[in-house]
C-alpha cells in the first residue's frame, strides 16, 4: 500500500499545498528524506511565486499530481551538508531553482545542461531520483542533491534575488544561447511581468537597446523610468507597430497566453530571432512567409543548466540586478494567486517563508 | 527601342502561357546578354502565372532557372566574355548598399529585383527565362561549370541555392550530421544530393511510401520515413540534427519537430500560404527552432554551382518542348514530375505559335 505524504520519509515537514484543481492552497503536513551523503538541507527563507506555480496548482497543463506544494525560486540557509558535499558548508546562503534531479550521466548532463536531460525532475510535482514525489519551496525546508544547489552571491539580496532562480535564468539562458548579447543591438521584450521585467534589466546590462512591447499603455512610465527600457511600444496601436517594422535584432517573448506571432515577427530585422518562453495552453499560429522572406527564426527555451544558473546569479550580483517584488506572508498566498491571474503584481510575489510559515 | 525578344507569357490569371513578343533593353555597359538555351520550371512560376500571391502583373514571362551562352558583353564587364556558359537565377538587381547587400545577401535586400514580374531601374518590367534571349547586370550572372550538362544544371539556380544556403548558414553541413528532407520534389531531390555530397546522413520524409525506392536507390538517401505512419515516426524520434522542409501545403509541424534531436533546426524553404500550428513545447523543453530561408546571395549561388560542378550534382529533369509548357504546368500542379521540367528553349521556342 502506498505511503502517505506524512509517512513516506523519516522527517516531518510542513508547507502549503493545493489539494485539487481549484488551486486553493492550505496548510499541509508531509515529510522529507534524511540528508544523504550528497545532499544539502536548506532552511527556506524566501520563495518566489512563479506563474508556473499558478498553472500547476490549477492543472492548466494536465499533469498536476495533487497535493502540490509549489515553489521553485527558493533562497535559504544550508543547515546540513552530506559528507560528499564539497561546494557548501553549514550556514551558507544558497538557492534552489526549478530542477532538483537528473541522470547526471547523459550527453546533456555532461554538457551542464541538466534541464535537457530526459530524466530531469522538477523541484515540485515531479518524481525525484529516489522515485518519490517532489515538494517545493512553499515549505519550511528542502533536501536537495548538491548538484542542484546554488551559491547565493554576496550582495544579492535573498528576497529580491529569489525570482532570479527561475525568471532570471529563463531569460538569461536563451539570450546567451541564441547570441542575443551583442552590445548596441536592439532587443524587444514582449510582455512586462515577472520574466519581462527581468529581461529588460538583463538586456540593459548586456549593453542592448531595449524596447518593451506591451498591450498596456499604463506600463510605459515604469518601463522607461524605473526599469530603464529605452522605449515602449504599444502592441495594440497599429500605427506605432507599423513604424517599428524591421527594427529589432531580437525579441524575447514572455507572453504566456495565446497570442499572435505575426506582428512580432514583423518587428524583426532580416536574420532576426524571436525566442518564446511562455507556455500557452494551445499551439500558436506560425506564419511561414515572414520566416522565409526574412530568414527569421522562432525558438524556445526553458530555464538553464546548473552551471549557467550559477553564472547568471554572479552576473546579476555584479550588475545589481534583482527582481521587483512584493513580499507577502504565507497566508496571503491565495489572494496573491488571484492577483497573479490578473497580472496584478509589479512584478513578482515573494513569500517571506521563514517569518510567516508556521505549523497550525 | 531595345532589342526584340520573344517568349511565353501568361496574359491573365488563368495561367495559360502563349507566345509573346516584347523587347529587352540594349546591352548596357555592365550588362551581359546571352542566348537562352534552357529554362527550368519552378513551382513559383506556377504560383505567379496564376497570381496566387497577389503580386503578379500581366503579361508575365516566367522563368528564373535560366542557362545559356553569352552573345554580347558591355564595355565595363570584366568577368564574362562571348561564348561563356552562364546562368541567371531569381534576382537581377538589388540596392547594393544596404546591410544585406554588403554581406552578399542580395536576396534579403528590401529593394531586390526579381527576374520576372518586377520593376527594373529603368521602370520597365522584368521578363524571365521562358524567352529566347536575356540581358542581365554582370553582378547577377552565374558562371556555369563546363562539366555540367546545362539542361540538368538549370534548376540549381533556384532549387539548388534554396536548399544549399540554409544547409551552410545553419551549420547543417558537417560530415556525419543527420538531416531530414521533407517532400521529394524539385527542392527535395536536390537537397538529398547536396546533403550526401556534404557527407551527411539523409532521411527523406514523405507522405507516401511510393517514393521510397527512388529516394534510397536512385538519389542515395540513407533512410525513408512515411510521415503518416506513427510507428515509423516514433522509431525516428530525436535522430535528426536538422530538417529541410520543402512542403508548401498546409501540414503538421509536430511530428517533424519530434524527429529533431534537442536543439535541432527545422528549416522552412517551402512557404505555405496559411499559418501553421506551432506546438510550443518542443521549442521550450527541447530548445528546437523553426526558421525560414529564401534562395541565397549571388556569391553563395556561385559557390553552390561550383560545388555542384565538383561533385557532378544536377537535377533530375524532364526536358520538354516549349509547346508542352501548359501541359507541364497542369502536371506540376499535381506534382507529376520527377523532379523538374526544363524547357528546351533554344531548340523549341519559336517566335510564332
Amino acid at each position: 500500500m502506498a505511503k502517505s505524504p506524512e509517512t513516506e520519509h523519516p522527517n516531518k515537514a510542513f508547507g502549503w499545498a493545493a489539494k485539487d484543481k481549484s488551486g486553493v492552497l492550505s496548510p499541509f503536513h508531509f515529510s522529507r528524506r534524511d540528508n544523504g551523503d550528497n545532499d544539502v538541507t536548506v532552511k527556506i527563507l524566501y520563495c518566489g511565486v512563479c506563474h508556473t506555480d499558478l498553472h500547476t496548482i490549477k492543472n492548466d497543463w494536465g499533469f498536476s499530481y495533487y497535493p502540490v506544494v509549489p515553489g521553485h525560486e527558493i533562497v535559504g540557509i544550508a543547515t546540513k551538508v552530506g559528507k560528499n558535499v564539497t561546494k557548501f558548508r553549514e550556514g551558507d546562503r544558497v538557492g534552489v531553482g526549478v530542477i532538483t534531479g537528473s541522470c547526471q550521466s547523459c550527453e546533456s548532463c555532461n554538457q551542464d545542461l541538466e534541464n535537457y536531460c530526459p530524466q530531469m525532475s522538477f523541484t515540485y510535482n515531479s518524481i525525484g531520483s529516489d522515485g518519490t514525489k517532489t515538494y517545493g519551496g512553499y515549505s519550511e525546508s528542502i533536501v536537495v542533491d548538491q548538484r542542484f544547489v546554488l551559491q547565493f552571491p554576496e550582495g544579492l539580496p535573498s528576497d529580491s534575488g529569489a525570482p532570479l532562480l527561475c525568471a532570471g535564468i529563463t531569460v538569461y539562458s536563451p539570450m546567451k544561447y541564441y547570441g542575443m548579447t551583442e552590445p548596441g543591438k536592439h532587443l524587444g521584450v514582449a510582455g512586462l511581468g515577472g520574466l519581462g521585467h527581468v529581461a529588460v534589466k538583463i538586456g540593459k546590462a548586456f549593453g542592448l537597446k531595449v524596447t518593451v512591447i506591451s498591450s498596456s499603455p499604463s506600463k510605459e512610465d515604469e518601463a522607461i523610468n524605473r526599469l530603464g527600457a529605452d522605449s515602449f511600444l504599444v502592441s495594440s496601436d497599429p500605427q506605432k507597430m507599423k513604424a517599428a517594422i524591421g527594427t529589432m535584432d531580437y525579441i524575447i517573448d514572455t507572453v504566456s497566453a495565446v497570442h499572435a506571432l505575426f506582428p512580432l515577427l514583423g518587428l524583426l530585422k532580416v536574420n532576426g530571432k524571436l525566442v518564446t518562453l511562455g507556455l500557452p495552453e494551445k499551439p500558436l499560429e506560425l506564419p511561414i512567409f515572414p520566416l522565409v522572406l526574412g530568414r527569421k527564426m522562432v525558438g524556445g527555451s526553458d530555464i538553464g543548466g546548473m552551471k549557467e544558473t550559477q553564472e547568471m546569479l554572479e552576473f546579476c550580483a555584479k550588475h545589481n540586478i534583482t527582481a521587483d517584488i512584493e513580499l507577502i506572508k504565507m497566508d496571503e498566498i491565495n489572494t496573491a494567486m488571484e492577483r497573479l491571474a490578473k497580472s496584478d503584481v509589479r512584478y513578482r510575489f515573494v513569500i517571506d517563508v521563514a517569518n510567516s510559515l508556521s505549523p497550525p | 527601342m531595345g532589342k526584340e525578344a520573344f517568349g511565353l507569357a501568361a496574359k491573365d490569371n488563368s495561367g495559360v502561357l502563349s507566345t509573346f513578343h516584347f523587347s529587352r533593353r540594349e546591352t548596357g555597359e555592365k550588362d551581359v546578354r546571352f542566348k537562352v538555351l534552357f529554362c527550368g520550371i519552378c513551382h513559383s512560376d506556377l504560383h505567379m502565372i496564376k497570381n496566387e500571391w497577389g503580386i503578379s502583373t500581366y503579361p508575365l514571362v516566367p522563368g528564373h532557372e535560366i542557362v545559356g551562352v553569352v552573345t554580347e558583353v558591355g564595355s565595363k564587364v570584366t568577368k564574362f566574355k562571348t561564348g561563356d556558359k552562364v546562368g541567371v537565377g531569381c534576382m537581377v538587381g538589388s540596392c547594393g548598399s544596404c546591410d544585406s547587400c554588403t554581406e552578399g545577401l542580395e536576396n534579403y535586400c528590401p529593394k531586390s529585383i526579381q527576374t520576372y514580374g518586377f520593376k527594373y531601374y529603368d521602370d520597365t518590367i522584368t521578363y524571365g527565362g521562358y524567352s529566347d534571349n536575356m540581358v542581365c547586370d554582370e553582378g547577377f550572372i552565374i558562371r556555369m561549370p563546363d562539366n555540367l550538362p546545362l539542361d540538368a544544371a538549370a534548376p540549381l539556380l533556384c532549387a539548388g541555392i534554396t536548399v544549399y544556403s540554409p544547409l551552410k548558414y545553419h551549420g547543417l553541413d558537417k560530415p556525419g550530421m543527420h538531416i531530414g528532407v521533407v517532400g521529394l520534389g524539385g527542392l527535395g531531390h536536390v537537397a538529398v544530393k547536396f546533403a550526401k555530397a556534404m557527407g551527411l546522413k539523409v532521411t527523406v520524409i514523405s507522405t507516401s511510401d511510393s517514393k521510397r525506392d527512388e529516394a534510397i536507390n536512385r538519389l542515395g538517401a540513407d533512410a525513408f520515413v512515411v510521415s503518416r505512419d506513427q510507428k515509423q515516426i516514433k522509431d525516428a524520434m530525436r535522430t535528426l540534427d536538422g530538417i529541410i522542409n520543402t512542403v508548401s501545403a498546409t501540414h503538421s509541424l509536430l511530428p517533424l519537430l519530434g524527429l529533431l534531436k534537442p536543439k535541432g533546426k527545422l528549416v522552412m524553404v517551402g512557404a505555405p500560404e496559411k499559418p501553421l500550428e506551432l506546438p510550443v513545447m518542443p521549442l521550450i523543453f527541447e530548445r528546437k527552432m523553426v526558421m525560414g530561408s529564401m534562395i541565397g546571395g549571388i556569391k553563395e549561388t556561385q559557390e553552390m554551382v561550383d560545388m555542384a560542378g565538383k561533385h557532378n550534382i544536377t537535377a533530375d529533369i524532364e526536358l520538354i518542348s516549349a509547346d508542352y509548357v501548359n501541359t507541364a504546368m497542369e502536371r506540376l500542379e499535381k506534382a507529376d514530375v520527377r523532379y523538374r521540367f526544363v524547357i528546351d528553349v533554344a531548340n523549341t521556342l519559336k517566335p510564332t505559335p
